[in-house]
């Protein structure tokens, strides 16, 4: 019990009880809501038995006074009102003094409506919006590609300029470490294709285009594809987060007080490592891909390793696997860039990191695929 | 009341071969502004995260307000996090959520039955309480000063209405006008709400202004006393601490009154 209630001649005597502290706010809140007004003219209140009171106890109570105040009856503190019951009042008094007439207290409530809530935006508003940033979005790309271009040139002469510890870094964290992952793909991918097409040869009694299909298939564009995909998700992300955190933590800013143009000892690093990187990991998914041919045909169609040899010497040219490794550095440079990018866009909050690092993987994805389709008619056209 | 509100007792802390503490006693008393000084790499932050229960000591027992939280876990230690209210150093404010919303938080998580409406009073009532205008109250940590991160981070602590608040260097980061005040806001809210500070910080201003007794970390124990006693501990660093250039002016003021 935190109230005691005792009906009197005139109304009321509350006798309040035990600890009024905001970990016991239920209890509190209940046994006042249940006090029954009803009648009561005077309510006497007393407070010496009372344990202990903390703010959120006395606005409680506060809200109780007001409550009866409002219904009618007078209230009265046996002895002094506590002084945390004064303290909330203080609090609640609007600070502008000069405004504020003595006994007109805000209320709080009502400035916090006042306060201005983020807009909702009706649906075109919303739409411009949208195009605006996207198209300042394409221009600070395109700004990032042009900042990136003129830095990379501008260290060309001076080898020291483009950092190779930096890069060998990078392509350690980004070629090296992902190659376990990489060859596992790979491997799968072409079980998969292997798998499904001798499946559907099967019917013609055309097995051995089995392998046709998985070397022609990995080298031209399974293999480099799904790497830049891993490496969109791997390397993507973190070079938004590293390079976000760096942000937040103001190091972008310490290094280009200490004269050091954050784009040569970040960004340039992170695209050239990643350059380097990407095709290496792109030749290792396709040996596995042809390796992982091999071990299906073997177990599925029978197939000695030495008719596999020869097939696939016949199905593929020197061009096969060029027209798939080609496109590695250009997938590279995307997928760093989108990362870099989006990390050097980081402020303010670590909000912001997820959902650039977030943007980062998606974008850096996205343009892969495209820049993928574009190479599928591009080589079309010139007939490769 | 019968135990003291804080209890460290024989506190040990140690990562792989180097020992932080080994057996720290501590006793903070009801009412009192409680200053942790030490030197860098002297443990302080390892202190104040034992205490918050954040890092399990390799020995030793920990006391808040009677309740040793090195023997607790789960639901016994979420209900004793309830009763401590704690700022850290940077504000740790939580960047996704606006100011009203970061005060909202504890209430929300260990106080349900409160209504949203009464949640919103309550909150704006201790952003007020700190001395935050009331339009600060939808602002992002982000977009806030330095100052004014350490009071919201103050608001927030103060949501449940503590007993007992712990401070990890509050003044670190504030210009001397605002460090200053932060100090007189401090020990308004300890008066008035009788709150028992407990305060890590490396500001001879706010020691002098605030603490009744500190605790100086050295050797990996504490020696602890009141302000007009440890400035004469005969422990070197201790006395080329309080002695040094930067203290001599609070000694005179000290010993000269």
């Amino acid at each position: 019990m935190v109230v005691e209630v005792r009906r009197t001649e005139r109304g009321l005597a509350l006798e309040l009880t035990g600890e009024w502290r905001a970990l016991s706010f239920p209890q509190i809140d209940t046994a006042l809501a249940a006090v029954d007004l009803a009648g009561a003219h005077r309510i006497e209140i007393a407070t010496d038995r009372l344990a202990a009171l903390d703010l959120t106890g006395a606005w409680r109570l506060r809200e109780f006074v007001q409550h009866a105040r409002h219904a009618g009856a007078e209230v009265v503190f046996a002895g002094t009102p506590p002084d945390q019951l004064r303290l909330v009042e203080e609090t609640l008094r609007p600070i502008d003094a000069a405004a504020a007439a003595p006994h007109a207290v805000k209320d709080l409530r009502a400035e916090l409506r006042e306060l201005p809530v983020e807009a909702e935006v009706a649906t075109l508003t919303f739409i411009g919006r949208r195009a605006v940033t996207l198209w300042r979005d394409m221009i600070g790309a395109l700004a990032f590609l042009g900042r990136l271009t003129a830095t990379a040139v501008g260290a060309l002469p001076q080898p020291r300029a483009l950092r190779p510890i930096s890069i060998a870094r990078h392509v350690y964290d980004t070629g090296i470490t992902a190659i376990p992952i990489v060859a596992l793909i790979a491997f799968l991918i072409s079980v998969i294709i292997a798998y499904m097409s001798a499946q559907q040869l099967r019917g013609f009694g055309a097995e051995i285009f089995v392998v046709d299909l998985v070397t022609i298939g990995v080298l031209r564009e399974l293999g480099v594809l799904l790497t830049a995909i891993i490496v969109a998700g791997r390397s993507g992300s973190a070079f938004a987060a590293e390079i976000g955190s760096m942000k937040l933590n103001e190091e972008v800013d310490a290094l280009e007080a200490t004269g050091v143009d954050p784009f040569e000892a970040l960004v340039l690093p992170r695209v050239l490592g990643l350059v380097v990187s990407l095709p290496l990991l792109t030749v290792v998914a396709d040996l596995i891909g042809i390796v992982g041919g091999a071990v299906l045909c073997a177990s599925l169609l029978h197939m000695p390793l030495d008719q596999y040899i020869n097939r696939v010497s016949q199905a593929i040219s020197p061009t096969t696997f060029w027209a798939g490794i080609v496109k590695a550095p250009v997938f590279a440079v995307l997928i760093a860039m989108a990362g870099t990018h989006r990390g050097m866009q980081v402020r303010g909050s670590s909000r912001e990191l997820g959902r650039l690092t977030t943007v980062a993987v998606v974008q850096a994805i996205f343009l892969v695929i495209l820049a993928d389709a574009l190479f599928a008619v591009l080589f079309m056209e010139i007939g490769v | 009341m019968i135990y003291p509100v804080l209890e460290v007792h024989g506190l040990s802390n140690r990562f792989g071969s180097q020992v932080v503490h080994d057996g720290l006693d501590m006793e903070v008393h009801e009412d009192e502004v409680f200053g942790i000084v030490g030197g860098s790499g002297t443990g302080k932050s390892v202190l104040l995260r034992s205490i918050l229960g954040l890092q399990r000591p390799r020995a030793g027992t920990i006391r808040i307000e009677g309740h040793d939280i090195t023997q607790l876990s789960g639901g016994g230690l979420r209900a004793v996090k309830a009763r401590y209210g704690v700022t850290f150093q940077q504000g740790a404010l939580y960047s996704a959520l606006n100011v009203l919303q970061n005060v909202q938080l504890p209430m929300v998580e260990h106080l349900s039955a409160l209504a949203p409406s009464a949640r919103d009073e309550l909150a704006m009532l201790k952003i007020r309480l700190v001395g935050l205008p009331a339009d600060a109250a939808r602002k992002y940590p982000a977009e806030l000063s330095g100052g004014m991160v350490k009071r919201a981070a103050l608001a927030r602590a103060l949501a449940l209405d503590p007993r007992l608040l712990f401070l990890d260097e509050p003044t670190s980061g504030l210009d001397p006008i605002s460090a200053a005040e932060f100090d007189e806001l401090m020990l308004y809210l300890q008066k008035q709400l009788r709150l028992t500070v407990v305060m890590i910080t490396h500001d001879l201003d706010s020691i002098f202004r605030t603490c009744n007794r500190v605790g100086v970390i050295v050797d990996r124990r504490m020696e602890t006393d009141t302000l007009a006693g440890i400035v004469d501990h005969p422990n070197p660093w201790i006395q080329a601490y309080f002695h040094g250039e930067r203290a001599s002016i609070h000694l005179k003021v000290t010993h000269g009154a």
